[in-house]
C-alpha cells in the first residue's frame, strides 16, 4: 500500500500516471480479461489468421512450406485464370443462377408475406405459418437427399413423368434441369421462412390509411397495391441489396450436393470451382485467388447497388 | 412473430379494416378471400407433403414402392427399412457421431459465447472498443473457404479429429452480441452487491448472471444445436480419412446422393453398401435423421422467429 502510493507520488505530473490507471485497471478487472481470453484467441485463430492467410492467393503455396516460406508469384493465379475460355463458363453459370434466383425465388416470400396479411382467421393464419417454417430447419442434406429420393430413376416424380410423358426426365443428371431443381429446392426451403421479414415489415403500416382507402371506395386488391405494397418498400430494397452482394455467390453447401459429372455443363459456378480446386485437388493457392476476386466483386456490387437505393430515395444499407 | 403479431391490438384492428367483413363484404372480397385461403392452403400442403410421402412410403415394402405409382398410405406396412438401420453399425455409429458433435459442440458454443459476451459487456474493461471493433469486423470480412481450410487442416492439424467440426465455429459473431446486449440489461446493482461480498467477476457470472439468463442460455444453445445437427460441410472436408467418426449427415450424403447413379463417383461407396440402398432404406434414413430436429421444432419455430426479429429490428 505504501510503496503504491509512494510510487504514484513519484509518478506525479507525468503522463506515466495514465499507465498506473491503466495497470490499476486491468488488475482490477483481471478475471474478466481471463474471460474474455478464450473468445479473443477464437477471433485470432479462425477469423484473423485465414484473413492473413489470403497472401497465398499471391504465393505458389506449398503446405510444406508453410504461409511464409512459400514462393510469391504476384499476379500469376490471376492470369491464369482468365487464360483459358473455361472462366466464361463458370461467370455465366453463377450469373444465369444468380439472376434465375433473384426472378423466381425473391419475390416468392414477398408474395407469400402479403397473401398471409390478408388472412382474416389468425389461427389457420398461425398453422400455415407453422407449416410453411419446418423446411428452414431440414439441413440442405436432407433436402437433397428428399430430391434424390423422389426425382431420381426410382423416385415417385420420375416414374410419374414417364406415365404422363411416355418419356422419362432425368431430372438429377442433366444440365437443363439443374437450375430448375436448385431454385425448386431453395423456393421449397426458405420461401415461407423468408416471409418473417416482410411480415415483421407489415405490422408498421397506419391503419388509418386503410380506413381512409375505404371510405374513398378503394377495394381490397387497390388497397393491397397501393397502401401495403409500399409499406415494405424499403425492405424489399434492402433484402435486394443484399441480394445483389451475393451476387456471385451460388453457396457450395448446396451445390455441391447437386452437381455431378452428368450435369457439369450447368452446375460448374465459382463457388464449386473453388471448392473443387481448393478443397479436391489441393490447388490452394489459385482457388484462393479466385475467391479473392470473387470477394472484391461482391463488395463493389453491394457499395453500387447501395448507391443505386440511395438515388432511388430509399435508406439502403448504411 | 405469429404470437407478437396475435396479440397487438394494432394488428387485429388493421385485420379487420383490410376488407370489410360479414354483411358488408363485397363478392370481389369474398373471392379474393377464397382465392387467397384456397392458394395458401395448397402452398402449405405442397410444403409438407415429401415428408408425410418419405414418412409413408419408409414404411413400404421395396415391391410396393416399385409398383405402386403413388400413394400416401403403403398397402402392406413393414418395419424392416427401420430393422436394417437400427442393425446397421454404421448408421448407429453416425447418430452416435452427429449425438456427441452436437452436445460437445453446443456446449463449446456456449462457454466461448458467454465468457466473451460477459467480458465484452462491461463498459468499465479497457480495450473494450478495441475487442468489440474486432468482432464485428470479423462479420463482415473473411478469409474465404481456403485459408479457413488451411488453417484448421494445415496450420492446426486437426484434420480427422473431431475438433475439426468443433472448434471452427465456436463463435457466431452476431450471436456473441445479442447475448452482449442481454447481459447489459441485467441490473448493475445485483452484481455489484455479490463483489461487495467478496465475489470475483467469474464468481458473479456463475452465481448471479447465468441463472438469471437461463432462457438466453436455451434458446442460444438451441440455435447452436440445430446448427451442428444439421452441419456437414465441416467433418465432409476434414474427416475424409476418418469414416468412423463421420455424422449422420456425411453418411446421409454417400448413402443416397452418391450411391445415386447419376454421382459417378461409386468407387467411394462403403462395401457395407456395395448395392445402392434399397429406396425404402433411404427414405427411413431420412426419417430418421430428421425426427430430432422435429422434436424441438415447436421450441425452434418459437425462438428463431423472436431471433430474426432482433435482426430485422437492429437493421
Amino acid at each position: 500500500m505504501t510503496t503504491k502510493a509512494a510510487e504514484r507520488k513519484k509518478l506525479h505530473g507525468t503522463g506515466l500516471r495514465y499507465w498506473v490507471k491503466l495497470r490499476a485497471d486491468i488488475k482490477r478487472d483481471r478475471w474478466l480479461y481471463l474471460l474474455l481470453l478464450p473468445g479473443v484467441i477464437y477471433f485470432i485463430v479462425f477469423k484473423y489468421l485465414p484473413l492473413f492467410g489470403i497472401v497465398i492467393a499471391f504465393e505458389n503455396y506449398v503446405p510444406y512450406s508453410g504461409v511464409l516460406g512459400s514462393q510469391w508469384v504476384g499476379l500469376k493465379w490471376f492470369q491464369y485464370f482468365f487464360k483459358f475460355p473455361a472462366w466464361v463458363t463458370y461467370l455465366t453459370n453463377t450469373l444465369i443462377l444468380s439472376f434465375m434466383n433473384i426472378i423466381f425465388y425473391f419475390p416468392a416470400p414477398i408474395i407469400l408475406a402479403l397473401m398471409l396479411n390478408e388472412m382474416r382467421s389468425l389461427r389457420y393464419k398461425k398453422l400455415l405459418q407453422t407449416l410453411l417454417y419446418v423446411p428452414h430447419f431440414i439441413s440442405i442434406v436432407i433436402v437433397v437427399s428428399i430430391t434424390f429420393v423422389m426425382f431420381g430413376p426410382s423416385g415417385i416424380v420420375y416414374k410419374g413423368t414417364e406415365m404422363i410423358l411416355g418419356h422419362p426426365i432425368n431430372y438429377m443428371g442433366s444440365p437443363d434441369t439443374f437450375r430448375w431443381m436448385i431454385i425448386g429446392q431453395t423456393i421449397w426451403k426458405e420461401t415461407g421462412w423468408g416471409t418473417i421479414i416482410f411480415l415483421a415489415a407489415l405490422t408498421n403500416v397506419d391503419t388509418q390509411l386503410y380506413e381512409a382507402a375505404m371510405v374513398d371506395g378503394a377495394g381490397r386488391l387497390r388497397r393491397l397495391w397501393h397502401i401495403t405494397l409500399p409499406a415494405i418498400r424499403s425492405t424489399i430494397v434492402l433484402m435486394l441489396i443484399l441480394r445483389m452482394g451475393s451476387m456471385l455467390d451460388t453457396g457450395y453447401d448446396h451445390l455441391i450436393l447437386m452437381a455431378n459429372p452428368l450435369n457439369r455443363k450447368a452446375s460448374q459456378t465459382l463457388d464449386v470451382f473453388v471448392y473443387q480446386q481448393g478443397i479436391q485437388q489441393g490447388q490452394f493457392s489459385y482457388a484462393s485467388a479466385i475467391g479473392l476476386m470473387k470477394s472484391i466483386v461482391s463488395v463493389t456490387l453491394v457499395v453500387t447497388s447501395n448507391k443505386i437505393a440511395h438515388l432511388m430515395g430509399e435508406q439502403g444499407l448504411y | 412473430m405469429a404470437e407478437a403479431n396475435m396479440s397487438s391490438p394494432q394488428h387485429k384492428k388493421m385485420i379487420v379494416s383490410t376488407g370489410p367483413v360479414g354483411q358488408n363484404a363485397t363478392v370481389s372480397s369474398r373471392i379474393f378471400d377464397a382465392f387467397n385461403y384456397i392458394f395458401l392452403t395448397l402452398v402449405a400442403f405442397t410444403t409438407i407433403l415429401p415428408f408425410i410421402y418419405i414418412i409413408g412410403a419408409s414404411f413400404a415394402t421395396e415391391y410396393e414402392i416399385a409398383t405402386r405409382p403413388m400413394f400416401i398410405i403403403p398397402r402392406d406396412v413393414t418395419v424392416n427399412a427401420y430393422r436394417f438401420i437400427f442393425s446397421s453399425n454404421k448408421i448407429l455409429q453416425g447418430f452416435g457421431n452427429s449425438i456427441f458433435i452436437t452436445v460437445c459442440g453446443t456446449a463449446i458454443n456456449l462457454f466461448f459465447t458467454v465468457t466473451m459476451a460477459y467480458a465484452i459487456s462491461k463498459p468499465r474493461l479497457r480495450g473494450r472498443n478495441f475487442f468489440l471493433n474486432m468482432v464485428i469486423f470479423s462479420m463482415f470480412f473473411s478469409g474465404g473457404m481456403i485459408p479457413g481450410y488451411i488453417v484448421v487442416a494445415n496450420i492446426l492439424n486437426l484434420k480427422n479429429t473431431f475438433w475439426s467440426v468443433l472448434l471452427p465455429g465456436a463463435i457466431s459473431a452476431y450471436n456473441m452480441m445479442i447475448v452482449k446486449n442481454f447481459f447489459q440489461g441485467i441490473p448493475q446493482e445485483l452484481e455489484e452487491s455479490a463483489s461487495i461480498d467478496g465475489c470475483t467477476d467469474i464468481g458473479v457470472l456463475l452465481r448471479i448472471v447465468l441463472p438469471l439468463s437461463l432462457p438466453v442460455l436455451a434458446t442460444f444453445g438451441l440455435f447452436y444445436a440445430v446448427g451442428h445437427w444439421n452441419a456437414y460441410f465441416g467433418a465432409m472436408i476434414y474427416m475424409t480419412g476418418a469414416k468412423q467418426k463421420w455424422p449422420l449427415q456425411v453418411l446421409l450424403r454417400e448413402l443416397i446422393i452418391m450411391s445415386n447413379g447419376s454421382a459417378g463417383d461409386m468407387n467411394n461407396l462403403d462395401p457395407e453398401f456395395v448395392q445402392p440402398p434399397e429406396q425404402s432404406i433411404k427414405m427411413a434414413v431420412i426419417v430418421v435423421s430428421t425426427v430430432p430436429i422435429m422434436c424441438v421444432y415447436p421450441f425452434l419455430q418459437k425462438y428463431f422467429v423472436k431471433g430474426v426479429m432482433v435482426g430485422a429490428l437492429k437493421g
